[in-house]
């Protein structure tokens, strides 16, 4: 039986990376891949959870979190394309005003 | 009585007519204007005739509940109106009055810019007159006596090109205010002291303690005869209404002679239970109402505008109604405000008719000898001249008799009340006679332009006829029928219209005293008996002294027409201080107008306004601006900054969570 804290340490390890990712990535495409890593990161503890009380509950929030994240990489990569289209560029630094 | 009288219609269908000739009757043509105008008019005449005759199966006073307009705990005011005897009478002169002065302007007013607008206005005034006669409560009459302001500012303002038109509108509409100011305090005080502003509650309330003399109601009835005394232009307010006459005559006839200016004596009449319990409030009355009238008749001597002769003498009469009002002859102040709605608005218009028959001209001196070339506007004005100044039988010797006579025999100083209101008769006398020798009678001095009576230069008045002046400058024409008409109606009732009042010295029976006693109490008209014989000789010496006024004209003006001339080198400084009415606009200009613009400017202005409100204000904007641009910093637009701030955000709240609140939760 592995203890619950290996989970909790190795999601805590999975959602750091993804903070950090985020924070200094400048790529947008990068930034969002790492924004899906700090959901899995959420969704691991909720599995160890579910599985440490015995309790159904914390897989069926992760389901729900794996359908907000679905919509929200397809609702993000149209943006990302309107993005590019019309700023011919990736980096988030260069993307700071509203409008052009 | 059965039904509704529905007295809703008699304010409301002139309101109908200003907003559809206010919001489209620009585009509309002209007969349309003056049809929707005239109908608007006639529709509240036609209701007021139809209830006039039913009136003796009416329970009085009838009163139409059309809703509530504010209800504030045990306080309500409400949409009421009321008919009675008093405001029969009012609602009489005024629909009848203003139709025909409607139709008088059409013809007046033909070739004048704004037409439409014009009738818009008038119908706007119509309808805050009625509801001030209506009205069943203060606060509805306060809303009419508003209104009539409003309509009174628009129209003498009304051509809006013309520089002293809108100062006279402006300076109506400021001197209104402060006599309003005095209405509002006595409204205020009504409801600490009553609990209501109803005029039946309030008068019950008043019935039910005989105790209450004077103090509050002293209060409440000062303020109102301060509200009274600006909108009647008494002294000290009255200084508005000579300038007022830089509206269209038509105006002048309806506003500021026959209707609004009386809503003072209006409204000292209706809230008379008030009045009576305060003889010091009346007294007052009284003596503003005696100064007045013979002050204003001083002022009106010497005048050269036809009009403002005339302003002076509106001023003048309805001083002997507050006159008559101060000595609690409320009915035969009413009864005076009939005749004068008659008579003033007869001499208005017959004016009116002169200066459109000689293109525009208002100064008398170059006027004279039009009797032959206007005959119909020559009887009509001499039926009013002889009507104000109280021969008989015109109109105005009954009303005017009624109110001297009443002023004799009542106590307190009544003697000095009835010698200043007898003088001022022959004043009256003087200046209307004045006016008209040197309108119609003579040669016509038109041609000559020369130096007038006193060899003071001519000036030609900015007239307010500009269209017809320059089409034909000389050739005088008698004016349409549409003018004439009412001139003639007017002139049939100025000549009669007495007989409704005959007092009982003389044979008759008062008619309208006794119709209005219900309203006004039985104590306020004379019995005839033993002082007839006493009121008869006051009649007498009235008269008497009208013809000696008419006797003095004749010879100024007739058969030594140079003596005036001597007379005012003569009597210099007299004839300076009437000439230039005693330099009270002057003086109210020095004292009250110069300071206060001065401390507007440089105090409220510069100091209060600019200083500490707008300081106030730019000060926090720019502390609000400052703070702004330092932490406008951080919303750079830059993503990855905003995520820094997040995750700093969510480490603080970890370490707030696991070290410090914890013992909280």
């Amino acid at each position: 039986m592995v203890p619950i804290y290996y989970y909790l340490i190795l999601s805590a390890i999975l959602f750091s990376i993804g903070v950090a990712a985020f924070l200094i990535k400048r790529n947008i495409i990068t930034i969002f891949m790492s924004i899906e890593l700090m959901l899995n990161a959420v969704n691991l503890t909720f599995v160890a959870f579910a599985h440490h009380w015995h309790q159904v509950s914390g897989q069926i929030f992760v389901f729900f979190v794996m359908v907000v994240a679905a919509a929200e990489a397809a609702v993000g990569l149209a943006i990302i394309i309107a993005i590019f289209r019309t700023r011919n560029t990736l980096n988030v630094d260069s993307v700071d005003l509203m409008k052009l | 009585m059965t039904g509704s009288l529905n007295l809703w219609l008699i304010p409301l269908v002139p309101f109908a007519g200003f907003l559809v000739n206010g919001l489209v009757g620009r585009k509309l043509p002209k007969v349309l204007v003056t049809a929707i105008a005239l109908i608007c008019t006639l529709i509240p005449f036609l209701q007021v005739a139809k209830i006039w005759f039913q009136f003796s199966s009416i329970t009085t006073p009838y009163i139409e509940h059309l809703g509530t307009w504010i209800w504030s705990g045990a306080f309500h005011a409400d949409f009421d109106l009321q008919l009675d005897q008093l405001t029969m009478v009012m609602l009489l002169v005024v629909t009848g009055v203003g139709f025909l002065i409607h139709i008088y302007s059409v013809g007046y007013m033909a070739h004048e810019e704004g037409y439409w607008r014009f009738f818009a206005y008038l119908n706007l005034f119509m309808f805050f007159m009625l509801t001030l006669v209506l009205s069943e409560n203060f606060l509805l009459m306060f809303v009419g006596w508003e209104g009539v302001g409003l309509a009174s500012y628009l129209l003498i303002g009304f051509y809006i090109l013309k520089d002293s038109a809108v100062r006279a509108g402006i300076k109506a509409f400021v001197v209104n205010r402060i006599g309003d100011f005095g209405f509002l305090i006595a409204l205020f005080l009504l409801i600490a002291h009553f609990g209501t502003l109803s005029y039946h509650e309030v008068f019950a309330q008043i019935a039910q303690h005989p105790e209450w003399q004077g103090g509050v109601l002293t209060a409440i009835a000062l303020f109102l005869v301060l509200g009274a005394t600006g909108k009647s232009a008494q002294i000290p307010l009255y200084v508005w209404l000579p300038d007022a006459m830089e509206g269209p005559t038509p105006v002048s006839a309806l506003i500021h002679a026959a209707t609004m200016v009386t809503a003072g004596v209006y409204m000292v009449s209706r809230t008379h239970i008030i009045f009576d319990r305060s003889p010091f409030a009346l007294s007052t009355v009284a003596i503003i109402g005696a100064a007045t009238c013979f002050f204003a008749a001083t002022m009106g001597l010497l005048q050269t505008d036809i009009k403002r002769v005339l302003a002076y003498s509106t001023v003048s009469q309805l001083g002997y109604m507050f006159l008559a009002c101060g000595v609690a002859a409320y009915s035969s102040a009413i009864f005076h405000l009939v005749t004068h709605a008659f008579f003033k608005a007869l001499l208005f218009l017959a004016a009116g008719s002169v200066i459109h028959s000689i293109g525009g001209e208002q100064d008398m001196r170059v006027m004279g000898g039009l009797r032959k070339k206007i005959p119909v506007t020559f009887w009509t004005m001499t039926a009013a001249v002889f009507s104000i100044c109280g021969f008989p039988p015109f109109a105005g010797f009954f009303s005017k008799d009624g109110i001297l006579y009443q002023a004799f025999i009542s106590p307190n100083g009544g003697k000095i009340l009835w010698f200043f209101g007898w003088v001022t008769a022959g004043l009256t006398s003087f200046y209307m006679f004045r006016l008209w020798y040197l309108t119609f009678l003579g040669e016509s001095r038109a041609e000559s332009h020369e130096l007038a009576e006193h060899g003071a230069p001519v000036h030609a008045r900015a007239d307010s006829k500009l269209a017809v002046e320059d089409e034909h400058p000389h050739s005088v024409h008698e004016s349409p029928w549409v003018m004439l008409g009412p001139l003639v109606i007017l002139a049939i009732l100025a000549t009669i219209g007495g007989f409704i009042g005959v007092p009982a010295a003389m044979g008759g029976h008062d008619e309208i005293g006794h119709f209005l006693d219900p309203v006004l109490g039985t104590g306020n008209h004379p019995p005839g008996g033993e002082n007839s014989g006493l009121e008869l000789a006051l009649s007498a010496s009235a008269v008497l002294i009208g013809l000696v006024g008419l006797l003095v004209v004749h010879i100024l003006y007739k058969v030594k027409p140079e003596l005036p001339g001597k007379l005012a080198t003569q009597f210099h400084g007299l004839y300076n201080l009437v000439v230039n009415k005693y330099w009270v606009d002057q003086i109210y200009g020095a004292v009250i107008v110069t300071p206060l613009l001065l401390f507007s400017r440089y105090i409220l202005k510069a100091l209060i306004d600019r200083g500490i409100i707008d300081g106030a204000g730019f000060a926090a904007g720019a502390t609000a601006q400052g703070f702004g641009a330092i932490v406008q910093r951080v919303q750079s637009g830059n993503i990855r900054s905003y995520a820094g701030w997040l995750a700093v955000g969510a480490a603080v709240l970890l370490i707030a969570v696991y070290f410090g609140f914890t013992a909280h939760f």
